[in-house]
């Protein structure tokens, strides 16, 4: 199966280092913040294209085994994660989104990350509307009940949790830091 | 622009005479603290090879530009690509490894331990890679080897070189670290393959037992393979002394440490065969029987010509494992903390049963990586 990338890139057939040289090329062109999903046969590539996203600081979301092509999937690094400003000010840390989720309460999370981040794990129940969609989706979400905005690390989340206040939601909540630091269930979608 | 490239048997030399050289291996951090070649005079540097793509100047300035570095990856195109670059920045005594660390996994070194009777032989092919040992003994035109590895055309040309015939295959044990060549050797050459019984109950093959009482002999009556029942590592491991003076035990006795109980299942069944076998059966033996083990872990248990061997007496002195007279710390220490078992060990056990048959290619992946057979006091 495939998971929505913003880009593929055709590695198949190749031997190392090559899957890693196109991956590196191919994530110059690619917006910060998007998602690769790089195809390959080689069946080293897993550990060398985990570690090295972790070495370049991008982000590897995990790999899919279709047949004998292993799909990768990575998100290059985008600088607005790493700005600690956050303005909106209606905030809910983990261990509070944790006791609600314990509770039972009836609660709408919406998981603002791309949707391959999504599908490599997620809260159970959370929707997945990504942030670049929000300005058209944002009426699939109810105006009544609380929101929990929720990302990797707070960042996305709070653009969208401000975007939804503007759009007259009146309580939504950014949860943080996020996703990065969750413990709790999480599920995969694929 | 192509670069120097240099053979698994290069630096299998280096490494059994002891020259000096510098490795750099280019390969992700967690595969190199995995699994890396290792020896008396070798320097080893690890950097990935996606940390040098846009340059190789955080290492270059760990190495002379006239210093031989041999480059090391996976496969090896990683390490060519590398090694060009260094060929590009002026480094004069830059290598290729040639197929890399999966090479280097089937890279055999054979070495002569000693004459037999008769105008007999005995050597000890060294697995430098994965640390196993198999074991080839020739007497009058016949040759039987022990704990054959998967790269069977190498025994087969060895034997042609020597003018033997090869009679018997013979497997001290069901292996989980490496898929073992017994049996397909066994049908090309039309001999027989000897398993032990109690290892066997599951096999799809027929195979002949070996048992106390069935002495095997190469050639003309002059050497004798004795089998012994040495349970332990697996319930029917049983060890071979060979001329009243080599004692093949298997994965039962290391060098430096003792085999592992847990492999076929689990480490509390087995732990009571295997210190009675180390601690009684064994010691009924002569102390003057030269140990000569299917594994080794540490480039340090390497003698002499890369020869791995040692005196029983002695290992009743040295070895940790033989040093526990407490039989419940004995037991903690062959049961807890376990090393991690050899890659996809249960696929290997499989495949030497006869209940799958991988590809070539799916079998040397399989056997990537340490042998881990051994556990140590």
């Amino acid at each position: 199966m495939s998971l929505v990338a913003n880009e593929t890139l055709d590695a198949k057939g190749l031997a190392c280092p090559m899957p890693i040289v196109k991956t590196k090329k191919a994530i110059k062109n690619l917006d910060p913040g998007h998602v690769i999903e790089v195809q390959a046969t080689d069946k080293g590539s897993t550990a060398d294209i985990k570690a090295w996203s972790e070495s370049t600081g991008h982000q590897y979301l995990g790999t899919v085994e279709d047949g004998e092509v292993l799909k990768h999937y990575i998100r290059k690094a985008s600088e607005e994660e790493t700005s600690e400003e956050k303005k909106h000010e209606n905030v809910l840390d983990l261990d509070g989104l944790r006791s609600k989720l314990d509770g039972e309460e009836n609660i709408s999370i919406l998981d603002v990350r791309e949707p391959a981040e999504y599908a490599f794990g997620h809260i159970p129940g959370a929707v997945n509307i990504p942030l670049g969609e929000l300005e058209e989706r944002f009426n699939e979400l109810n105006q009544d009940g609380d929101i929990h905005v929720i990302c990797r690390t707070g960042n996305r989340s709070d653009l969208a949790a401000q975007k939804l206040s503007e759009k007259g939601y009146k309580n939504v909540k950014n949860v943080v830091p996020g996703m990065s630091d969750w413990q709790g269930p999480t599920e995969k979608s694929n | 622009m192509s670069v120097k490239t240099i053979t698994t048997n290069e630096i299998a030399n280096k490494i059994v005479n002891n020259k000096e050289t510098t490795i750099l291996d280019v390969r992700n951090t967690d595969e190199f603290d995995d699994w890396k070649i290792e020896g008396g005079n070798v320097h080893v540097i690890n950097e990935p090879y996606f940390n040098l793509l846009d340059g190789i100047e955080d290492v270059e300035d760990k190495l002379g530009k006239d210093q031989e570095i041999i480059v090391i990856c996976a496969k090896g195109g990683s390490s060519q690509m590398v090694a060009e670059m260094f060929d590009e920045a002026g480094f004069t005594d830059v290598y290729s490894l040639e197929g890399g660390m999966k090479a280097w996994s089937e890279h055999l070194e054979p070495t002569k331990i000693a004459d037999l009777n008769g105008d007999g032989s005995l050597y000890q092919f060294v697995r430098l890679g994965k640390g196993c040992l198999s074991y080839f003994i020739e007497s009058d035109g016949e040759a039987a080897i022990v704990d054959t590895n998967r790269m069977i055309d190498i025994y087969e040309k060895f034997a042609e070189e020597k003018g033997v015939q090869i009679k018997h295959l013979i497997d001290t044990h069901l292996h989980a670290d490496h898929i073992s060549g017994g049996r397909s050797l066994a049908e090309k050459v039309d001999g027989t393959y000897n398993l032990p019984p109690k290892d066997a109950t599951e096999v799809t093959f027929d195979y002949t037992p070996l048992e106390e009482g069935n002495d095997i002999v190469v050639g003309n009556t002059t050497v004798k393979v004795q089998p012994i029942y040495s349970p332990g590592h697996t319930i029917g491991s049983t060890s071979l002394i060979i001329d009243d003076q080599y004692l093949l035990t298997g994965d039962i006795l290391f060098v430096e440490s003792i085999g592992r109980p847990d492999l076929a299942g689990k480490a509390e069944d087995w732990v009571g065969d295997l210190r009675n076998t180390l601690y009684n059966c064994y010691k009924e033996l002569s102390n003057d029987l030269i140990v000569l083990p299917a594994h080794f872990s540490f480039s340090s248990e390497l003698g002499e010509g890369g020869q791995v061997s040692a005196r029983l007496g002695d290992l009743y002195e040295k070895n940790s494992g033989l040093q526990v007279d407490d039989e419940e710390e004995f037991r903690s220490m062959v049961t807890d903390n376990l090393p991690p078992q050899p890659n996809a060990y249960e696929e290997i056990r499989k495949t030497n049963m006869g209940k799958v048959t991988p590809d070539n290619e799916e079998q040397r992946e399989m056997e990537i990586g340490p042998n881990r057979c051994a556990v140590h006091g």
